[in-house]
């Protein structure tokens, strides 16, 4: 892959995510991605995920929640993985979402970036790949996960 | 089972692939064989034409309009939020499997026709086939029952129904009176009396097994193979007490739920061997005989006289009315259950008639409207391919070519992929064209000894060329409407999509 720039790093995951809503879960996240340069106005970026989640609840059943947008306001594609033991409810029907995962595409992204980032809505399904990301245990152990099992088909 | 689907969400970038991997994994652990094209930002490979072709069944887990929609025309299709296939893959998954079960077999062309013609497709393997689809609602089922015992008496229909015709036309109406005394052993193979009076024995033998086939079938349909001795029993009772054809009906469902009943009782171990070979068939057939003789027999057999009287009371502008309503049936749902209901009506009315010699009976003109009526819809939907082909996708054009034959052989399914795709246009169309050719051939007093074959048996059409005529005249109705009809509200193509419903559920979840 020709990308220089991971989909996500150790700066970009909170490892014990506790919030008592969403939009404060997403905020949270928002700003990692905000402080490491990814995202240039947080607000904005915001604003953004929140108007697609108006359209439908992003929490999906296997407690995970995916708040995303495609942004102006973002520079590179990214990640900001959130484990939360105490979960925090995206609006799925079977519960709290445990792993939140921020998805910020830039507006006309590159189409590589947005392959990986189908490629890591395929592993989200998969009950393993999300065990692993549970029990990772350290910011450095998500990112490492994300970007060896995340790659270009 | 192959499966294509399509998947997309609004942003394009989790859903459509999370949908995609779940109704993969989902499939895969069914043993089916799935190709899923993804409508997301990250672009789609779209599936090829051939694998498109080669599916038996669409799955639409889509929140936007699917991308080039024409290229599933035809096939079966699943329709779904793409949430409800995250969430729920083996759900929608199974709901395509079941669909694809109660979907009647669509003739691709006319290597189909021969299958489709006798609605026993699924007859081929070694074990007996019913089209009963499991976990179906009530009234599906019923429908379901009645057709698995009609695709089953149809053969009997078309044998005994072509070789008394036959007899009719060589040894004239007089053959009637042939006994089988004087064709055992004194058969002469240089008289045509002796081959006409053979014909004659052989369709009557046939005949005499159309009301317990058709019995026998439903019970099956309901009870597996414990229903199909007392069914078959049950309809040789119908017979001898009078009560015909409707009898029949109702002696296939009492058997076949009697039979399901008893087969359901729990036996200790050492009698279970005997519930198959002795039991079942003991106690059910012993119980519908007693039921059709004591209870039924009666009322069925007033019923089935009322009928009888009624239908031979019918003349000229009642007639009309009635070739109009059976037209109207025939094409309303192109040999699905109301279809076969008219059809049924007409055969076994032809069944009841055909041993006699009155080459005007009413139930020979019933025959000649139901026939005609069921030729129109392909053959109408044919000419409008041709005249007007832009109203038209590449695939029903292709259709249109085979629908001149499956139309011409009276096999109204030919017109299935128009109607599926655009049915609100198509089947109004179709049924007009067909009341009008219904109505024509009552007025014009055509007659059919024939229960099946479209034009090819126009040889035993009493009048042809005005039942021809009245053919020609329904085609172009039929075609004319078509076109009318595909020209109106163009742009409004889609219906109110469930999308749209989905959609506000959603948010006002959200929202609460």
């Amino acid at each position: 892959m020709a990308s220089s720039t991971p989909l996500t790093e150790a700066g970009l995951v909170i490892v014990d995510l506790a919030a008592p809503t969403k939009d404060e879960a997403t905020r949270m996240l928002a700003t990692k991605l905000a402080e490491a340069g990814r995202v240039t106005d947080l607000d904005g970026f915001l604003a953004d995920v929140r108007a697609r989640e108006a359209q439908m609840a992003t929490g999906l059943p296997g407690g995970i929640g995916i708040p995303h947008a495609r942004s102006t306001h973002v520079n590179v594609a990214s990640v900001a993985v959130g484990v939360s033991p105490a979960g925090v409810d995206f609006g799925a029907e079977d519960g709290p979402a445990h792993l939140i995962f921020l998805i910020a595409a830039p507006d006309g992204a590159d189409q590589n970036h947005l392959v990986i980032l189908a490629q890591l809505a395929r592993k989200l399904v998969h009950e393993d790949f999300r065990q692993s990301l549970r029990d990772a245990g350290s910011p450095a152990a998500v990112a490492e996960i994300v970007t060896r099992e995340v790659v270009l088909p | 089972m192959r499966i294509v689907a399509v998947t997309s969400c609004i942003a394009g970038i989790a859903h459509t692939y999370m949908a995609a991997e779940a109704l993969e994994q989902s499939a895969k652990k069914s043993g089916y064989q799935i190709d899923v094209e993804t409508q997301g930002a990250a672009g789609s490979s779209p599936l090829s034409a051939a694998t498109i072709a080669a599916a038996d069944v669409v799955i639409f887990a889509a929140d936007l309009e699917v991308k080039d929609k024409a290229r599933f025309a035809g096939k079966p299709t699943v329709t779904v939020g793409v949430s409800k296939a995250l969430a729920d893959a083996p759900t929608v998954i199974q709901q395509a499997v079941d669909l694809f079960a109660a979907t009647p077999a669509t003739p691709a062309g006319t290597a189909a026709a021969g299958a489709a013609a006798t609605g026993s497709a699924s007859a081929g393997g070694p074990e007996l086939a019913t089209k009963v689809p499991k976990g179906a609602g009530i009234g599906t089922r019923i429908r379901q029952y009645l057709m698995t015992g009609v695709s089953y008496m149809i053969p009997f229909v078309a044998a005994g129904g072509l070789l008394i015709a036959l007899s009719f036309i060589i040894g004239g109406y007089e053959i009637v009176a042939v006994k089988p005394a004087d064709i055992i052993g004194n058969f002469n193979a240089f008289s045509s009396h002796d081959w006409a009076g053979l014909m004659f024995l052989v369709g009557a033998a046939t005949f005499a097994f159309l009301v317990p086939v058709l019995s026998g079938f439903i019970a099956f349909a309901i009870a597996d193979r414990p229903g199909i001795a007392p069914g078959i029993v049950g309809g040789a009772i119908a017979l001898t007490v009078g009560a015909g054809f409707l009898g029949g009906l109702v002696s296939g469902f009492v058997a076949g739920f009697i039979a399901l009943g008893i087969s359901r009782i729990k036996l200790p171990a050492a009698f279970r061997s005997l519930m198959p070979v002795i039991i079942i068939p003991l106690l059910a057939t012993f119980a519908t005989g007693l039921i059709m003789f004591v209870i039924l027999g009666a009322p069925l057999k007033a019923v089935s006289t009322g009928l009888s009287d009624w239908l031979n009371s019918l003349s000229g502008g009642n007639l009309v009315l009635l070739g109009i309503l059976l037209g109207l049936m025939m094409a309303f749902d192109m040999g699905g259950p109301v279809n076969k209901v008219a059809y049924a009506f007409a055969t076994t009315g032809l069944a009841s008639v055909a041993l006699d010699g009155d080459p005007n009976s009413v139930q020979f003109k019933v025959m000649a409207i139901v026939m005609a009526a069921g030729m129109t819809p392909p053959l109408g939907l044919a000419l409008a391919t041709v005249i007007r082909k832009k109203l038209f996708t590449l695939a029903e054009r292709e259709n249109g070519k085979a629908a001149w034959i499956l139309g011409a052989s009276f096999i109204t399914e030919g017109a299935i992929p128009f109607a599926a795709v655009d049915p609100l246009r198509v089947i109004p169309s179709l049924m007009i064209g067909s009341g009008v050719t219904g109505g024509l051939v009552a007025a014009f007093g055509s007659t059919l000894r024939a229960p099946h074959g479209g034009i090819w048996v126009t040889p035993l059409v009493g009048e042809p060329l005005l039942y021809l005529l009245a053919i020609l005249i329904g085609t172009v109705v039929t075609a004319l409407l078509v076109i009318v009809a595909k020209n109106i509200k163009r742009a409004a193509v889609q219906p109110v999509d469930s999308l749209e419903e989905d959609y506000a559920k959603e948010t006002a979840a959200v929202n609460a």
